[in-house]
């Protein structure tokens, strides 16, 4: 049993992975998407779009790992989230089709460039919001009934799945604009850097909110909060996002070209800690764990050799094709 | 209005055309990047110039239809919840493995390494980059195994036991599963057709620059290659083709039943249905034109051989005849078109006309989409040619579906057909567009290398991209 419990807990960590992974990098592309209205016509665009181009493929089968994954270890989990927040799915999957195709248009028709441009906004900013409201709505709980969703195919809609899709929206743009403050230079730069200042004041409001809406979603997540011993740990999270204000709008002010964006990215991740630390073990709350949800070991086992030996090596080849593209872009540094 | 539809057969609707729009974009793609990988070692070997062109030429391709190969491939890895979230609870412990092992070992590979592919010309070696391209090509191809191992199982099924919860669970070893009894006709016979579909239309778009200018080196040297892929790979296509009807004789007989018309038993030899028009209500072929015991001497390789029909089978387990009777047909008969296409161009290679034979290069491109009806024709046969299951006669379609709202269903049923006929639609003029200009000595980069700053120069300009240096070198990547 311990044996299984184990196996079904490692698997919850690599799709939790999965999922910080995808956040993480298909994050500061759609953020770029987001902000992409803001940008000059013209070369600030054009180096935007540049910057991300040769990695947003590899960025988003992170989504693919993540739904591919939840699938092969938690099949029930798979089962039931996605129906239960069906129209949200269909508009994420049909947002990162826009965004997507609009790489590659772009270049290939001049005269409608305008167009996929906005198409590549729009679809950044329905995948961001649609996934964002995915979050809230497992947050807030899904009913469960026969190990099969019995809700309505409207319930994932309230005032707290709006919050959360709009934060992850003001999120991934300040992803998008402290990846830019790294990657360009000059004007675009500036300009990255005045919206990377707003954003983040966006963020942490963004994170203040759904923070102090969530534990009143459900007595556990407040007993998982605020209870003893366990505040002792807990509260280090709201401490750490302040520290990581201060030192990021200082070093923002001193003109730092990388430590914004990996500051942003540790808030990601606090955010990421503090709903596991709200969820765990459901996996769809309130009812379904990641045991109830789990494929038999035997499912786990084989892939789990499989994950052990191939996510590392994946790890160093997308490290690796990063590094090539490293340095700024669309100056000297690629002449 | 929408409660009144029936929200399977909405469900239905959608994998069928979400997973045929799919289909569309891999079929090429992994033709394509083979062919690429093909390009870039000769010219590496060679150091002959046309091939770093066509290398090129074919990359800016690619890269389009790789792009909408991925996003419409996302939509499928979430096709299987959304709609069909029984399935997915109960066969998941089996097919999501395989899937988790598909973007393991190849998406990641793939697009890891495709950036360095359209990018990294300039960044890294010559060595690296056609690294790059190979381990791209090889995505590709582990993609097809696992995604067809997928689906031969589902065909297939076996090496599993059902569980407490009504699963279907591995029983012991995982290589009966992967390796299930349709798996290896099933992935020769799509990844041959994989190829075929691409040299068809590499064959059509040299064609169509023949016909314009029969000097051209890169029209010359792409119809070649294309016409000896076609040659030697449409008569492999129907043999291997051949062992996977033998195959599905064996293990779905209701399939082979309803693609040969056969309505009724033939205990002493069966005809082959050249053509007719299936009457379900009836149950027979109308005006039909047949080889009397010629379908017995093709599957049983006896002309007297006793052949069932599908009056052997319950009515609520046959798959619709209508459709693949035709489905199947089509395939068949555009498969002999390559093969006819391959003899014909083998002729005008005797004859030293190759290049200089309209009415051949005028057939090419008349054949050159026909790869994809094939494709998407061979793909219907098979899977609505399982029907009425899931996983062959242990899951029913009917017992697979989510708690759909026909709503729901209906209104993401029409976003997906707006949205993919917009997209896609203008995705496939690009493309066209792109093939209609013909190969140059000098085919540019792919046209916004992000190494090159603020100069994206529009795509009327490309030949201006190219660095002095390079120009010099010329043939050079």
């Amino acid at each position: 049993m311990i044996y299984d419990v184990d196996l079904t807990t490692i698997w919850a960590a690599i799709i939790a992975f999965a999922v910080f992974a995808y956040v993480v990098m298909d994050g500061f592309d759609l953020g770029i998407g987001i902000l992409f209205p803001g940008f000059a016509v013209g070369e600030e665009r054009d180096q935007a779009m540049n910057s991300i181009a040769p990695v947003w493929d590899g960025n988003e089968t992170w989504l693919v790992m993540g739904g591919g994954g939840l699938f092969a270890a938690f099949p029930l989990a798979y089962a039931i989230i996605l129906p239960a927040t069906y129209p949200l799915i269909i508009a994420m999957l049909l947002g990162l089709v826009f965004r997507g195709v609009a790489f590659e248009f772009r270049w290939r028709d001049e005269r409608h460039r305008w167009w996929w441009d906005i198409a590549f906004t729009l679809g950044s900013v329905i995948a961001a919001m649609a996934q964002g409201m995915i979050l809230g709505a497992l947050l807030q709980g899904v009913a469960v009934e026969n190990d099969a969703y019995s809700g309505g195919w409207l319930d994932w809609l309230s005032p707290f799945t709006l919050l959360t899709g709009v934060s992850v929206v003001i999120g991934y743009a300040l992803l998008g604009a402290t990846w830019l403050i790294w990657k360009t230079e000059g004007r675009g730069q500036a300009h990255a850097r005045r919206l990377a200042f707003w954003l983040a004041l966006g963020t942490l409001a963004a994170m203040a909110a759904v923070s102090a809406a969530t534990p009143y979603l459900r007595y556990d997540y407040y007993r998982h909060w605020f209870e003893m011993p366990g505040v002792l740990l807990t509260a280090q999270v709201p401490v750490l996002v302040a520290v990581g204000a201060a030192l990021f709008f200082w070093r923002l002010h001193r003109g730092a070209e990388r430590v914004p964006f990996f500051i942003a990215l540790a808030w990601f991740l606090l955010g990421f800690i503090g709903l596991a630390i709200s969820m765990f073990p459901y996996v769809i709350p309130p009812s379904v764990t990641i045991w109830d949800a789990a494929a038999p070991a035997q499912s786990q086992l084989f892939m789990l050799v499989g994950a052990v030996v191939i996510i590392p090596l994946i790890l160093i080849y997308t490290g690796w094709a990063y590094w090539v593209f490293r340095g700024k872009v669309g100056t000297e540094g690629y002449h | 209005m929408l409660a009144s539809l029936d929200p399977v057969i909405l469900a239905r609707a959608q994998f069928a055309f979400t997973v045929s729009f799919h289909f569309i974009f891999p079929a090429f793609s992994i033709g394509l990047a083979s062919y690429l990988m093909v390009l870039e070692g000769l010219w590496l070997k060679t150091g002959n110039g046309v091939y770093a062109n066509l290398y090129r030429y074919w990359l800016k391709i690619f890269a389009v239809a790789f792009g909408m190969g991925v996003v419409s491939g996302l939509v499928m890895s979430y096709q299987f919840g959304t709609n069909w979230s029984v399935f997915s609870d109960k066969a998941g412990p089996v097919v999501g493995p395989l899937m988790a092992y598909e973007v393991l070992t190849a998406f990641f590979l793939e697009a890891g390494f495709l950036g360095v592919m359209l990018f990294g010309i300039s960044k890294v070696g010559k060595g690296l980059h056609f690294f790059a391209t190979c381990m791209v090509a090889l995505g590709t191809l582990i993609s097809a195994t696992w995604i067809i191992s997928v689906n031969s199982w589902m065909q297939t099924p076996v090496g599993f036991a059902i569980n407490a919860r009504g699963q279907f669970v591995p029983a012991g070893s995982w290589l009966p599963i992967i390796f299930n009894p349709s798996f290896p006709y099933r992935l020769t016979h799509t990844v041959i057709a994989a190829y075929l579909t691409t040299a068809l239309v590499v064959g059509a778009v040299g064609a169509w620059h023949l016909l314009k200018d029969r000097s051209n080196p890169g029209a010359r040297r792409m119809f070649s290659m294309a016409m000896w892929m076609a040659a030697i790979v449409a008569p492999i296509q129907i043999m291997a083709g051949d062992a996977h009807g033998l195959n599905t004789l064996a293990h779905q007989p209701a399939k082979i039943m309803a693609m040969e018309g056969h309505y009724q038993s033939h205990p002493d030899g069966a005809p082959l249905i050249l053509f007719g028009i299936p009457d379900s209500t009836n149950k027979r072929i109308d005006y039909a034109v047949e080889i009397p015991k010629a379908s017995s001497l093709i599957l049983k390789h006896d002309l007297n051989a006793p052949m069932a029909g599908l009056d052997t089978i319950p009515v609520d387990r046959q798959p619709p005849v209508s459709i693949i009777f035709w489905s199947f047909r089509i395939m068949v008969g555009l498969g002999f078109a390559m093969l006819g296409l391959g003899l014909w161009s083998l002729i005008a290679r005797w004859r030293r006309s190759l290049y200089d034979w309209p009415w051949l290069h005028r057939a090419a491109i008349v054949m050159g989409p026909s790869g994809f009806v094939a494709v998407i024709a061979g793909w219907v046969t098979t899977e609505v040619g399982r029907q009425p299951y899931t996983i062959y006669g242990q899951l029913l379609t009917a017992n697979s579906h989510s708690p759909l709202a026909a709503p729901a269903v209906a209104a993401s049923l029409l976003a997906f057909v707006i949205v993919y006929f917009f997209a896609f639609g203008a995705g496939f003029y690009y493309l066209l567009r792109m093939m209609a200009k013909p190969p140059e000595r000098h085919e540019a980069e792919p046209a916004r290398t992000p190494q090159r700053a603020a100069g994206i120069t529009p795509a009327p300009a490309v030949d201006q991209n190219i660095a002095p240096s390079a120009v010099e070198s010329a043939d050079d990547l």
